[in-house]
């Protein structure tokens, strides 16, 4: 189904009108046994529709932040040097990134679902966050605080090489850096939750590009009916992955001009 | 300016599971009853359709389903010594909210708890001697017994259609059923699901180490049926959308699918959503009910008088119903005096993954909320504990109901949690990996119970919900006990590598582990020691009902809905055949 270009085609309308085509029975390949899968993977379904790269349009993260956050997600989730072993897209490509500028400029980065009332005394690791930062809060706060040490001691994270940011990472991740009252564990924690989310949740979001995480697990999405597959035991279910906006040839339309849209 | 309202029959506080089966049967009786309910309005058409439903983000990660924490969390601490802090963010459990409640997002696992966990500590002393338990330890018997029960877990079956197989018809095992079940007294209402490739690996290796296998009860119906109530159903197709969703096709039994629809169309009934229950309301005497005060979405106040009053919340909202109303006395650890908050249980949960080559297809998306294969060989008291050291037990089972990659890609022991090798290892192991679940008992203990917090308040004003628990050690060992039996079931499957997780402690509310909350408004024969009777009715105001989870003295090796189904149909007998023709109470003090 191709919905027409007009420039008023919102996200929310698309989704609503392919929803109808979602019960189209998708085509579907049992292959048996693991030469066969073998050949299936190199067979592997095509990205579908669009080979656009992943929405890089920011609207919550300035410059600065941006330069991080896509150099981070990408070393928490790297691309595969190409070669026979190749998994394919890391964070970046998989349009990682603009997934979290989309969270934590809406409603999850204002405090959607977190009780915000104090006091607010720290406890135990088994009583969970109790800081008073939003995510958009906390990510802003943290994000400062490591562009400025970064800024002294000379290169900026996206100018190092990847072991150097690693290791950046690394300390992030295990010492206590005090970012203006989040503690950076806690930020490493944010971002890496919020980087796998973004990698394979549903593309509608902005991440997961063509699906490309999906299909690098062999993951067939959002709808599938496996009650003839079930019991055909051992036996891989290939089929391109079907997002929750897509239509029944598992193709989504992308209004390209709108910066909410599907990437 | 508070609305007093007309008085009613019947108010039943929570339109759920047990509210919409209560409601049911005594509007149907005859009885004016209201319904109040705090969430909205949610039917299968058009609420839990595509594309909404099938979104892992919205509804596994972000909890689109749950209560809403922002206005009503509960705070936790694991001992009294420490200050309780909100759980910010669900993780640990989920409490749902809307109308069908918490079981609109269930996996539909319908299992019934056996003869021996009802009379527990009777059966625990008799066959074990008087010291065997830990003296903290607080289990007691319910005052209901397993054979009172059977017709009303029979009638609960056959009002979801449960798929399953017997193991034992009237004392006579069944091959192909659980042979440690007790008696039932006709087969499940439709035959099990079908086997997924992990249930087969499990049953082969099972059998093979001389145990029973057999297939989960699953209340995704293997087939289209039509329930007692004249309501239709569909077959499940294995979507692998069940727990923190809504069934989109008829194939999960939800109070939407198996009872609403009679519900609403009896004029004797009224449901009203959107209405935030703040307490029961008493009389200078102090024991009887006289009405319910709620506010409407709007911040309207109102008052419901009526005649019952009847708590049907979520396992730890029947707690603080209680505790903001002033019925029962309130728990104290310190002393052990007072009831309402003690015993305090939840479900132990250990997990065994077995990791093979990639030969081994298992396709962990194809699955139901409930289409596993198990073995109860290692649950409740179907072993001799006798130098163990503990009590209780898990099911274990591959009972994989999801291959959704936010929440579910597994990974070896020793794997980064990020880069080159952590995107390795889950792109290699994701369909090659089968997960046992090992769903453990709780045993009730003096340190573990819930009270009012003194500090943090709901959106309303009202104080939260303090949940101060641990892990007693009884179920520590427990766990460390089926968790290797675990891990022996997965070498005997061939895995290449198995990765036992027995759970420990601290008890954390940041990992999800089960939704099984339980105690709190214990069920018994000794009012010093129970909120309620065996009729789960409220020992101080006898014209106030308590019903839910939070009625289990201690939590058995299953999941509890079952048993909860059970209990509900046994009150609605004893209600309408016993107190509403002669209201006080149905058990002397």
């Amino acid at each position: 189904m191709k919905l027409p270009a007009a420039p008023n085609v919102t996200r929310r309308s698309f989704v609503v009108s392919a929803s109808a085509a979602t019960v189209i029975p998708p085509a579907v390949a049992l292959v048996a046994g693991s030469a066969q899968v073998a050949a299936a993977a190199a067979h592997h379904p095509a990205p579908a529709a669009h080979a656009t790269p992943a929405e890089r349009i920011y609207l919550f993260f300035n410059v600065a932040e941006v330069q991080f956050i896509e150099a981070a997600c990408e070393r928490l989730i790297p691309a595969d040097e190409p070669g026979a072993a190749a998994l394919g897209a890391g964070a970046l490509a998989a349009g990682v990134p603009n997934y979290l500028d989309k969270q934590l400029g809406g409603a999850w980065g204002a405090g959607e679902r977190l009780y915000r009332s104090g006091p607010w005394i720290q406890g135990t690791p088994s009583q969970g966050y109790q800081l008073p930062f939003t995510p958009a809060e906390l990510f802003r706060t943290a994000l400062r605080a490591i562009n400025t040490e970064l800024a002294k001691r000379g290169p900026q994270f996206s100018e190092l090489p990847a072991a150097a940011q690693d290791d950046y990472l690394k300390s992030l991740e295990k010492d206590n850096h005090d970012f203006d009252g989040v503690p950076s564990a806690v930020f490493f924690d944010m971002l890496l939750k919020m980087t796998v989310e973004g990698f394979f949740s549903d593309p509608v979001y902005g991440g997961n590009h063509d699906m490309v995480a999906w299909r690098m697990l062999g993951f067939p999405g959002a709808y599938a009916d496996y009650y003839e597959a079930i019991d055909r035991h051992g036996v891989k279910f290939e089929r391109a992955p079907l997002s929750i906006g897509a239509d029944g040839h598992g193709h989504l339309h992308v209004q390209s001009e709108i910066p909410a849209s599907v990437g | 300016m508070v609305q007093q309202l007309k008085e009613v029959d019947v108010v039943v506080i929570g339109v759920g599971m047990v509210g919409s089966i209560l409601a049911k049967e005594l509007a149907a009786a005859g009885y004016k009853v209201v319904g109040l309910e705090r969430g909205n309005t949610r039917f299968t058409v058009p609420e839990f359709q595509s594309p909404g439903i099938h979104d892992e983000l919205r509804f596994d990660v972000r909890k689109a389903l749950m209560q809403d924490n922002t206005r009503e969390p509960v705070t936790f601490r694991n001992t009294s010594s420490q200050t309780g802090l909100p759980i910010r963010r669900w993780e640990s459990f989920l409490p749902g909210t809307g109308l069908g409640g918490s079981m609109v997002h269930w996996n539909g696992q319908t299992y019934r708890f056996q003869a021996n966990d009802f009379e527990l500590a009777t059966r625990t002393r008799e066959r074990y001697g008087q010291g065997f338990l830990d003296p903290d330890i607080t289990i007691q018997d319910w005052g209901v017994t397993y054979d009172e029960l059977e017709p009303h877990y029979d009638r609960f079956e056959y009002l979801l259609g449960t798929s399953g197989k017997a193991g034992n018809l009237k004392g006579q095992i069944q091959p192909g059923g659980d042979p440690h079940e007790s008696p039932r007294s006709r087969e499940y209402p439709t035959p099990p699901q079908k086997e997924h490739y992990s249930g087969a690996l499990f049953r082969k290796a099972a059998n093979s180490l001389g145990y029973h296998p057999f297939p989960q009860p699953s209340s995704n119906l293997s087939q289209p049926y039509t329930n007692p109530e004249g309501l239709k159903m569909n077959t499940c197709v294995f979507c692998g959308f069940c727990e923190r969703y809504a069934c989109e096709h008829y194939a999960k039994s939800t109070p939407q699918t198996f009872i609403l629809p009679v519900l609403l169309a009896n004029p004797n009934f009224e449901l009203r959503t959107g209405c935030q229950v703040q307490r029961i309301n008493l009389d200078s005497t102090k024991q009887r009910a006289t009405d319910v005060t709620y506010i409407d979405n709007a911040g309207r106040e109102f008052e419901q008088p009526a005649s019952l009053v009847i708590t049907c919340l979520f396992a730890i909202n029947n707690i603080r119903m209680l505790l903001l109303s002033g019925i029962g006395k309130p728990y104290d650890p310190a002393t052990g005096k007072g009831v309402v908050g003690r015993n305090y249980a939840y479900q132990t949960m250990s997990t065994v993954a077995s990791f093979f080559d990639e030969d081994v297809i298992v396709n962990p998306f194809m699955a139901s909320g409930a289409s596993g294969t198990l073995i109860n060989d290692f649950a409740g008291d179907n072993f001799d504990h006798s130098g163990l050291g503990f009590i209780g037990g898990a099911f274990i089972g591959a009972v994989n109901t999801n291959g959704r990659p936010i929440q579910y890609h597994p990974t070896p022991p020793g794997t980064p949690a990020w880069g080159k090798g952590w995107k390795n290892a889950v792109v290699k192991h994701y369909n090659h990996t089968i997960m046992f679940s090992l769903h453990g008992s709780s045993v009730s203990q003096r340190q573990n119970y819930a009270d009012l917090d003194p500090t943090y308040k709901d959106a309303w004003s009202q104080p939260l919900l303090r949940i101060t628990f641990d892990f007693p050690k009884n179920d520590l060992k427990m766990a460390e006990y089926v968790t290797a039996r675990g891990v022996e079931i997965g070498k005997a499957m061939g895995a290449k590598q198995v990765a036992g997780t027995p759970r420990k402690a601290p008890y954390t509310t940041q990992q999800y582990q089960t939704t099984h909350n339980t105690g709190g408004t214990v069920m018994g024969n000794d009012p010093s020691t129970s909120v309620v009777n065996r009729y789960l009715q409220s020992w101080d105001v006898p014209n106030v009902f308590v019903i839910g989870a939070s009625a289990y003295p201690q939590n058995a090796s299953w999941n509890p809905t079952g048993t909860l189904g059970a209990l509900t149909y046994w009150v609605a007998d004893a209600l309408k055949n016993e107190y509403l023709k002669n209201p006080g109470r149905l058990v002397s003090p």
